[in-house]
């Protein structure tokens, strides 16, 4: 028999966990055999691409797996408790008081209609505990705990009321209420900006040393691990690769799947480029767009400014990358280039056509010579057509037969690395690196000069992400194109950028080579940015 | 070209498991209330089908005494109504009309509200405001007093009623459409359509409106069912075609009678009942089937 306690220091302890998905998915089980002890007083980040079943182990922690998926076996102790047998009643109790979990997405994990403190108070209230006066005096003193400016005004807000970060700091108050002793955080800075993200890591590891409670982080960004973890417990497609203390892991992977997650991380430093001294394909002047929402009779209307009095020229060859956080305007630059907003003032210039004074059919007629790849591989591509249709649909549109386009898309394809069947089969049937990829052939099929690629490699999983940069890059050479590369992600700017504009409230605030932006950043912002990037200690050692 | 090659992140030779998509059709079948709407729904159009076959005289002509209650006499089965007139005849004649008018109306309808609301959706600014404008002028007036003002300057017949009908029933196709066209506009693969210099129209047909079809079904079953009892409503008020018999107008002529008797009105109620009931149960099956993220079963 298993012993039933958990011996001392284990604070949960995970045997052959077997977790099994409905039949008809990619593979018998999400979780196959997964053990792991989480110590107390530790960080364990369970590391592991899209599909590793990460997030499954954190559910299960939880009893919060997903109807399709059920125990096929194995068990998780948490002191003399199975938390696999025990019944909903027992999860409830479990829930919150015992372990404690932080999701992802802090705006869907809050409920919009009430105010912040009522939410902490809620958890006192699920469990029974004080009275409603001394609720909401802890939930003030969460919200001082965890660093939220104002504590007693802001338990009177609204979610809608804070930003990202203050949302996130309310979601691990919520979940420290009870004084738990594990806290299971799923991915709980993906959505967060760098600088922020940076905050919400050094909260979560302060909070863990102060309370000393065991922290179970699911992440799939190694910079994030390093930054974060004791121990380091690596998944791929369900199963265990490696585990163990996290400089170990990180410093001298033992296992060849952790060498090369770690080898496709992109370094933060620039690699020597050449200066592109071609003509210039592209110059954007002067670019103003302020969005201008709500106002009415007694309200004045907001406005957010997505570009301001922003410049640059791109020459032949050329990749200039811009970056900045959410709501920086780097995505609303990008579309203003591609016309797909209107611009309020300023122009932009394709070689000697003026873009931004084209109309109807001659705008039309114009995009073929600059254009996109978005950033979601799974929206990009219309789920009821074909892929040859997809990528075919574009030169039908200028004139060029559909059996001529379609030799074209077969030639693309083996230039993106894909096989000439994919063009009879539908969207859903590709991974997410293969759909990035049959958008980056939808591109090509115009033969542009220009291409703008919108956070192009922000969904894909590190591995993939690398491939798919070097097929831009190489791409790139090939057909001397201009890139104009849009980025929340300082690693992936270092190594494709030739040059990089560092974007805030719709301001370049700093535009240099991305060699010289690296070594000595001026401006104050682009320095917090380098500062706040995950896992800076690794680069330099 | 090798490089490029060689840089596959998995080999395409061995295509991944195509996503199990259920069709549509098994899905529905699926589902028990759909099933059963199916079964109503065939029962129904095998009465229009076969209402020449077995009853090949006019169902107005009287063929026996008036009141005969049902299950008296095996000629009639259903009885007979005040004038003499077989009721099972007219029961059948008149699915044959409740079916055309569902469906042809309710097609008119898309015919109006499908490129109107998309129109809309896609092209937003003033044309979206003038169209919603014109729209929210059809939805403000009540539309069965709509309905029968129309079919009253028309003149009752088959084709006004359908008109009618049409014309009252199209503002929330083009409600729907244009919501869904709002957001899918928006995706990266309309953009990505935009960018590559596709015209509006193209776009429209190819992009967006094919991603809209599977709520525009939905709503189109129900509204049939909407369109069969604003028919029967404008016949009972005698506002039918004269020379056809249907339903609406059954219920109508049983209506002073109804104490002495009841099956007058009783059966053609029930069947506009029934296929009411049959196209909503199949709606909903459809809906099931074709938005699965909506479904209750997750």
């Amino acid at each position: 028999m298993d012993q039933a306690l958990t011996p001392p220091g284990v604070a949960v302890a995970v045997r052959d966990l077997r977790l099994a998905l409905p039949h008809g998915g990619d593979r018998p089980n999400a979780v196959d055999g997964v053990s792991f002890d989480l110590l107390a007083g530790e960080i364990l980040c369970l590391v592991g691409e899209s599909g590793s079943g990460k997030s499954m182990c954190a559910h299960a922690l939880m009893g919060l797996l997903p109807k399709a998926v059920t125990v096929a076996g194995g068990s998780i102790r948490l002191g003399q408790t199975d938390l696999l047998a025990q019944d909903a009643a027992g999860w409830r109790d479990t829930r919150g008081r015992r372990i404690a979990m932080v999701f992802q997405e802090p705006m869907t994990a809050l409920n919009p209609l009430m105010r912040i403190g009522d939410q902490m108070a809620e958890m006192f209230e699920a469990h029974g505990l004080l009275t409603p006066r001394e609720r909401r005096a802890r939930a003030v003193a969460l919200a001082r705990e965890v660093g939220l400016p104002d504590p007693e005004g802001i338990v009177r807000a609204y979610p809608h009321q804070l930003s990202g970060g203050q949302r996130q700091r309310a979601m691990i108050a919520m979940a420290l209420a009870l004084e738990p002793a594990i806290l299971v955080a799923d991915e709980p800075t993906t959505a967060l900006d760098v600088t922020t993200q940076a905050q919400i890591l050094k909260l979560i590891r302060d909070l863990q040393r102060r309370r000393n409670m065991a922290v179970l982080f699911i992440t799939h960004d190694f910079g994030v691990v390093t930054d974060i973890a004791d121990r380091v417990l690596v998944l791929r497609q369900g199963r265990v690769v490696e585990e163990g203390p996290a400089a170990a892991v990180l410093g001298a992977p033992r296992e060849a799947y952790t060498q090369a997650l770690l080898a496709a991380v992109p370094a933060m430093n620039p690699p020597a480029r050449p200066a592109p001294d071609g003509p210039k394909t592209i110059e954007v002047a002067g670019l103003s767009k302020t969005y201008v929402t709500g106002g009415g009779w007694w309200r004045a209307p907001r406005t957010v400014a997505a570009a301001r009095d922003v410049s640059f020229a791109l020459r032949r060859g050329e990749t200039l990358g811009l970056v900045g956080e959410s709501g920086s305007g780097k995505s609303s630059v990008a579309r203003l280039v591609m016309r797909l907003i209107e611009p309020d003032l300023g122009t932009v210039r394709l070689g000697d056509t003026d873009l931004t004074r084209l109309n109807g059919e001659g705008l039309r007629q114009a995009r073929s010579r600059i254009q996109m790849v978005f950033q979601d591989p799974f929206a990009s591509l219309n789920p009821r057509r074909t892929v040859g249709q997809i990528i075919t649909d574009g030169p039908v549109a200028h004139g060029v037969s559909r059996f001529d386009a379609m030799e074209r898309a077969v030639r693309l394809l083996a230039l993106v690395g894909l096989d000439a069947r994919a063009l009879e089969r539908f969207p859903h049937e590709f991974s997410g690196g293969q759909r990035q990829r049959i958008g980056i052939a939808r591109a090509l099929a115009l033969e542009p000069e220009v291409l703008v690629a919108d956070e192009a490699v922000s969904a894909l999983d590190v591995s993939v992400q690398a491939q798919v940069l070097t097929l831009l890059e190489d791409l790139k050479a090939r057909f001397g194109l201009s890139m104009l590369f849009i980025t929340h992600d300082l690693r992936v700017a270092a190594q494709i950028c030739d040059r990089i504009a560092v974007m805030r409230r719709g301001e370049i605030v700093e535009l240099k080579t991305a060699a010289e932006l690296f070594a000595n950043p001026e401006h104050p912002y682009t320095r917090d940015l380098l500062a706040a990037v995950p896992g800076r200690a690794r680069d330099a050692a | 070209m090798s490089r490029a090659i060689a840089m596959t992140d998995s080999p395409p030779a061995a295509p991944p498991a195509p996503a199990r998509r259920r069709s549509p059709l098994a899905a529905i079948l699926r589902h028990p209330g759909a099933v059963l709407g199916l079964v109503i729904l065939a029962g129904a159009i095998g009465a229009a089908l076969l209402a020449p076959v077995l009853y090949p005289a006019s169902p107005w002509r009287m063929v026996q005494r008036p009141f005969i209650p049902p299950f008296t006499l095996d000629r009639v089965p259903l009885g007979t109504d005040a004038l003499g007139r077989d009721i099972a005849a007219g029961l059948m004649h008149g699915a044959g009309v409740s079916l055309l008018v569902g469906l042809v109306s309710t097609l008119a309808a898309l015919l109006i509200g499908v490129p109107l609301g998309a129109l809309a959706g896609y092209l937003g600014g003033r044309v979206d405001d003038a169209l919603m404008r014109f729209t929210e002028l059809f939805q403000t007036v009540p539309s069965f007093a709509l309905a029968i003002v129309l079919v009253a300057i028309l003149q009752p017949s088959l084709g006004s009623m359908i008109l009618a009908i049409a014309l009252v029933s199209w503002p929330p196709v083009t409600r729907l459409v244009r919501g869904e066209v709002l957001s899918l506009r928006s995706r990266e693969y309309v953009q990505a359509a935009v960018v590559t210099g596709q015209t509006t129209f193209t776009i429209l047909r190819r992009e967006v409106l094919p991603n809209t079809l599977s709520p525009i079904v939905v709503l189109a079953s129900l509204m049939v069912a909407t369109a069969i009892l604003l028919e029967s409503s404008l016949s009972f008020l005698g506002l039918g075609d004269p020379n056809r018999m249907s339903w609406g107008f059954m219920v109508g002529a049983g209506r002073t009678v109804i104490r002495q008797a009841w099956w007058i009105t009783a059966f053609p109620g029930l069947a506009i009942l029934l296929t009411v009931l049959a196209l909503n149960l199949i709606g909903e099956g459809l809906n099931d089937a074709l938005n699965p993220r909506l479904s209750r079963e997750r």
